[in-house]
């Protein structure tokens, strides 16, 4: 690697860093400048106007805000998350156990839907203009068209309502056995394997095709190469790169589909934490939330970007 | 896709050829837009009124697509929620794509510190996840339309102005408009009268794209009851409703579910049979 691919690398990340920084600010803003006292909201309609003062004060509401945003900046940098407005718990330890929950059902989804988006993409493109390919691409287009609790809809009057082999609810804290385990999660991750993969599909589609009209495989096809030498052996090696970039984008889509899926499967995951805590508007909560969605969206997009700036031949 | 094209006979209207998917697409579109707008006049019963004695009621005479959760009509909630779903969205899309097109081609046009500060300000926008962003905005201002108008304008300006920024950005290059910058013309007039008639066609299928993902977010969010507030009801809060249908099969949650899946499917479907040359991003 050439110090101008890593000079682009190293761009990349900084760009990367300021975004984090304007993103922090924005969730910051979004939560804490809009409409909505939140020491009368804590306190309640009967508080009286000198309570609401004093836990302004000692919330350090009457400071600018510019102020509070460092402090809740510095505050991060040690670990500090704030405390829950619901609860009086630290922040910190409700997130704890979630995020753990959210990391297994996104590193099972992703264990199952990159490798059967890849085979499915790449054979569509293989094979494109095929029954089979066009099957491939309706059944992608809708289920990108349609919301992602609808997929989810859909699982449940399948495998639960009419075939009954699965619940339609999940509780991880009643997994005893391996069985168990599979049951629990099987609905949400193959809802979120399907909204997933379906995007996964067309863009792996989208860069193999591509990839399948430049002249050097044009070339390959003219000297008599097979169909599938002229994939795996010319064209593949060169799609690897926008492959990579299209699993880490299509993978960003997690953070959204899981809102959803917790949301209806009731699965104990951050996600099911934040949308409670937006219904109590528990603001510290919701900051700290939103901030591990965007941190884990943007080092998605990013390590996507960088895959795309280190597979380009041109730069190495 | 190129399915539905090789696939599909081929009809002639107006110098462009059409394929019969694409006009089928359109045809179900044209219908949902009527609805949305009739609505209020061909309602049998009012959203509000309990014609049912059942809940989940099943289809019947009268009452043509049965009852939901409470008794009442589905039919009507399914036509009103068409008003709101389509109307809402559409509020939202045209705010978005106008601003982020108007942007877009002054960044292009203006270039300098002007086009690296909005870019980078309108990038670290993209960075947060759109679900997440309306998540944040009904916690802290609560749902009402306008709200809702505005946070799904909000959200998708940054996509809208990236798209329009890099047809733009090469139409720039262009020697028509070095010569329009030599005579000395304002940037109001070459982003209106040189940039957007060569990048409309492409910014107007992009339109169509942002619509699908706006109606995806509101029927998501009004799905998570953070959308529009009962008794008002949008597509996706009237599969919320009457999710506890879903084991009878009742038509109330399915009947929804499937008007938003026919709207996005449509307008995806006819964007994807547009003939290449409005479609493409060159043309």
């Amino acid at each position: 690697m050439t110090s101008g691919v890593l000079n682009l690398v190293l761009k990349r990340l900084g760009i990367a860093a300021v975004t984090l920084l304007i993103v922090l600010f924005a969730v910051f803003f979004a939560t804490s400048m809009l409409p909505g006292d939140t020491a009368s909201i804590l306190l309640g309609q009967a508080a009286t106007p000198e309570a609401v003062a004093g836990l302004r004060e000692a919330m350090h509401l009457n400071d600018p805000a510019i102020l509070r945003f460092l402090l809740w900046l510095l505050g991060l940098l040690h670990g500090d998350l704030g405390t829950s407005y619901a609860n009086e718990m630290p922040v910190a330890a409700l997130i704890g156990g979630r995020l753990v929950n959210t990391m297994k059902l996104a590193g099972i989804t992703t264990l199952l839907s990159v490798p059967l988006a890849l085979t499915l993409g790449i054979t569509a493109a293989m094979l494109r203009g095929s029954l089979y390919d066009r099957t491939v691409t309706i059944l992608s287009i809708g289920i990108i068209s349609v919301p992602e609790f609808m997929v989810a809809t859909l699982a449940v009057l399948l495998f639960a309502v009419y075939l009954k082999w699965l619940p339609a609810l999940s509780s991880v804290n009643e997994a005893h056995s391996l069985t168990d385990l599979v049951r629990i999660y099987a609905m949400p991750v193959i809802t979120l394997t399907f909204v997933i993969s379906a995007q996964m599909i067309r863009m792996t589609r989208a860069a193999v095709i591509e990839t399948l009209s430049t002249p050097y495989v044009e070339m390959a096809l003219l000297k008599g190469a097979s169909r599938s030498r002229m994939v795996l052996r010319h064209a593949l090696p060169n799609a690897l790169g926008p492959i990579v970039n299209a699993v880490a984008l299509s993978l960003s889509y997690l953070v959204g589909g899981v809102i959803i899926v917790e949301t209806i499967f009731n699965y104990p995951g951050i996600a099911k934490l934040m949308v409670d805590a937006v219904a109590t508007r528990d603001l510290p909560l919701i900051q700290s939330c939103a901030m591990i969605f965007c941190l884990g969206y943007l080092f998605l997009i990013t390590a996507a970007d960088v895959v795309a700036i280190m597979s380009n031949p041109r730069l190495r | 896709m190129t399915m539905a094209r090789a696939a599909a006979p081929r009809r002639f209207f107006l110098g462009h050829s059409y394929s019969l998917v694409g006009v089928v697409a359109a045809l179900v579109i044209l219908a949902w837009t009527l609805v949305a707008i009739l609505a209020p006049y061909v309602i049998p019963h009012s959203i509000g009124d309990i014609v049912d004695d059942d809940y989940f009621g099943p289809m019947r005479q009268g009452l043509w697509l049965g009852s939901d959760y409470l008794g009442r009509d589905m039919l009507s909630r399914v036509l009103m929620g068409a008003r709101y779903t389509v109307g809402i969205s559409l509020a939202a899309v045209s705010i978005a794509c106008f601003s982020g097109v108007v942007l877009g081609m002054i960044a292009a046009v203006t270039g300098g510190w002007l086009d690296t500060c909005l870019s980078r300000f309108l990038d670290a926008m993209n960075s947060i996840p759109s679900k997440l962003f309306g998540l944040v905005v009904v916690a802290a201002v609560g749902s009402s339309i306008p709200v809702l108008i505005l946070t799904l304008a909000v959200i998708y300006i940054p996509g809208a102005f990236r798209f329009a920024r890099a047809l733009a950005v090469n139409i720039n290059t262009m020697d028509f408009i070095t010569v329009a910058r030599v005579r000395g013309e304002s940037t109001a007039y070459l982003i209106g009268s040189e940039i957007l008639p060569n990048i409309i066609r492409p910014v107007l299928a992009d339109f169509g794209l942002r619509f699908v993902f706006i109606v995806l977010l509101l029927s998501g969010l009004s799905f998570l009851g953070l959308g529009l507030q009962p008794p008002l009801a949008d597509w996706g809060a009237l599969v919320r409703e009457n999710i506890g249908g879903l084991p009878f099969a009742a038509p109330a949650v399915i009947v929804p579910s499937l008007a938003i899946a026919s709207l996005t499917i449509s307008v995806n479907l006819l964007i994807d049979n547009l003939p290449q040359k409005i479609r493409d991003r060159d043309a």
